[in-house]
């Protein structure tokens, strides 16, 4: 038995897919949500095999809401248009969708996920290459969606201080407090936009416009001097990149 | 601009060594005609100094002010002008350095070679400053030119993408899958509501004035349309008074304002939404309200709009022209937006 959730935020969306999933009594639908956030409660708890998830629903979309998923379910995306989706679902994806879809495209996703379940597990590892490319897509990198505790809270990348590497983790530091994130220093590096933001140590990433001074620290090392008062240590490669940037 | 004015220094620079050379040939024919170097120098120096600033006055003239084809002939009565003043003042003022009897019958004698020395140099300053700045004159026109040009290859592309509006469509088509299936009758009636729509949008032309009630029997087809795909959570209020229907406005200047409502509204909260549209008159102005919420948490719509309110900002600018035809407010999480339509 194949366990499955619908989110999209369209009910007519949900309709066709439930009404083509008729053909498959192994799967079983356990619910149908109409935003982010309720599939994101909605895949905590009940775990999941399969979900099938539309990207451009209310307040966060479909990749904002993946990665706040800790061991994401393989997905099918059945969206209408978005370039730069389609670009990441060909790489990783089970399969998309792009709506309207006919019931024979549907069957193939379908059958394409029932034969990937039972050869790779990987569902979660695919998943996360993916969310890395959808990441790079400038609709994505306007902000960061992130997760404390029961509650989803959207930062928009203007209100971000500093990052700073936390174990497996990524702190989000803005005025409003630090906030975890289960991604990689590697991974905001690459996605962040590197006009405003730059990795000025192996573990922290400054916003430009948050700097006020820069101050000579021990042999070849820097220390960045926040607005909030925050000293940031910059490593020598940092210095360099950071000259880069502002053009000094 | 830096380099504008560099070049200009430089400029600067050619001119002085001009008038130097110039001082300097003048200091020699006056020596081998027997004056002392001391007197040469001074008539020289006095003459190149004058003749400059005569110089320096024309191309001045010439930067802000060009001349048409028919009024050279000004130009030409002002260099003859600033000859005979430059030459005259040599004339007059050099008797006073005291250089003897001798030295002031020859100032008399040149007087006329001075005068038409003089005329050539400015003549010729006039005219090499004439074309210089022609030639700059002309380049920013064809600066601004290809500008605006772009500018509409812009505005032309923008349109022919929203005119397609790919997931305003695919989304339509895809509701009207699902409803094929088993409420077939409301399937039909979506598809003629979006061809409707559709149809509406292409033969649409930007510069014509439309009354309001076509705007908004248009804006309704499509309002409907979002209804279906969003069912219960898209409400809509629309309240026009009776004299308002005969108001005239731009085309599609609603639609854009219309979809930027619904998108923020929408795609911000995940409620049920309300969007409302009001027109009235008021002295001679056909006054549009549209509101919708949002929420301030999370977005920032005066930034995020980009193309949808500014489009009609520039659209309202280049038929009425006028900036201060629409204005937007942010308060109590609903986005309200304000457009003014003058009524010739």
């Amino acid at each position: 038995m194949t366990r499955a959730l619908i989110i999209d935020d369209e009910p007519l969306a949900r309709m066709v897919v439930l009404e083509y999933l008729q053909a498959f009594p192994q799967i079983e639908v356990l619910q149908e949500c109409g935003d982010g956030f309720e599939g994101l409660k909605a895949i905590q708890q009940h775990q999941p095999d399969l979900i099938f998830l539309d990207i451009q629903m209310p307040k966060i979309n479909g990749f904002e809401m993946l990665e706040l998923v800790d061991n994401p379910p393989a997905v099918i995306f059945a969206t209408a248009f978005d370039e730069f989706a389609i670009k990441a679902f060909e790489a990783h994806a089970v399969d998309y969708l792009l709506k309207p879809f006919s019931k024979e495209r549907f069957v193939k996703a379908i059958d394409k996920f029932l034969s990937h379940n039972n050869t790779a597990p990987s569902a979660a590892k695919t998943t996360e290459t993916l969310l890395e490319i959808a990441a790079q897509s400038p609709a994505q990198n306007e902000r960061i969606v992130v997760k404390t505790g029961t509650k989803v809270k959207i930062i928009s990348v203007q209100d971000v201080e500093y990052l700073q590497a936390d174990d497996d983790y990524v702190s989000v530091i803005t005025a409003e407090g630090a906030f975890l994130k289960n991604k990689t220093m590697a991974f905001f590096e690459k996605t962040l936009d590197p006009r405003y933001f730059v990795r000025v140590h192996r573990s922290y990433i400054i916003a430009i416009q948050q700097i006020t001074r820069l101050d000579p620290y021990e042999k070849d090392s820097h220390l960045a001097i926040l607005k909030s008062g925050a000293k940031i240590p910059v490593s020598k490669t940092g210095y360099v990149k950071l000259k880069q940037v502002l053009g000094i | 601009m830096a380099s504008e004015q560099l070049s200009g220094k430089k400029l600067f620079g050619a001119f002085a060594i001009c008038g130097v050379v110039w001082a300097a040939l003048q200091a020699y024919l006056l020596h081998s005609f027997g004056f002392v170097w001391m007197v040469a120098l001074a008539d020289a120096g006095v003459s190149a100094l004058l003749l400059s600033l005569a110089c320096w006055l024309i191309n001045n003239n010439l930067r802000y002010y060009q001349p048409d084809r028919g009024s050279y002939i000004y130009l030409l009565v002002w260099c003859g002008a600033l000859a005979a003043g430059c030459a005259s003042s040599s004339r007059y003022v050099l008797p006073f350095f005291g250089f003897g009897v001798v030295f002031d019958n020859f100032l008399k004698q040149s007087f006329i070679i001075r005068l038409f020395t003089d005329f050539l140099a400015i003549g010729w300053m006039a005219m090499i400053s004439a074309l210089f700045y022609s030639q700059i004159d002309h380049k920013k026109t064809e600066q601004r030119k290809t500008e605006a040009e772009k500018l509409a290859r812009d505005a032309e592309l923008y349109n022919l993408r929203q005119q397609l509006q790919p997931h305003f469509l695919f989304n339509s088509l895809n509701s009207i899958n699902a409803l094929i299936g088993f409420k077939p009758d409301e399937a039909r009636r979506m598809i003629h509501q979006l061809s409707d729509f559709l149809r509406g949008t292409l033969k649409k032309d930007d510069q014509l004035l439309v009354p309001l009630s076509d705007e908004l029997t248009h804006l309704n087809l499509y309002l409907e349309i979002e209804k279906v795909r969003f069912g219960h959570r898209l409400q809509t209020e629309i309240t026009c008074y009776e004299k308002c229907a005969k108001a005239l406005l731009p085309s599609m200047l609603l639609q854009p304002l219309v979809e930027n409502a619904i998108k923020f509204g929408l795609y911000d909260t995940t409620g049920d939404v309300t969007i409302s549209i009001s027109g009235e008159l008021e002295d001679n102005y056909l006054i549009m309200t549209i509101q919708n919420p949002y929420d301030s948490q999370t977005s920032r719509p005066r930034k995020g709009t980009g193309f949808g309110l500014s489009g009609v900002q520039r659209r309202l600018y280049l038929i009425f022209a006028r900036n201060d035809l629409m204005e937007t407010h942010a308060n109590d999480n609903i986005f309200t937006t304000i457009i003014k339509i003058p009524q010739l």
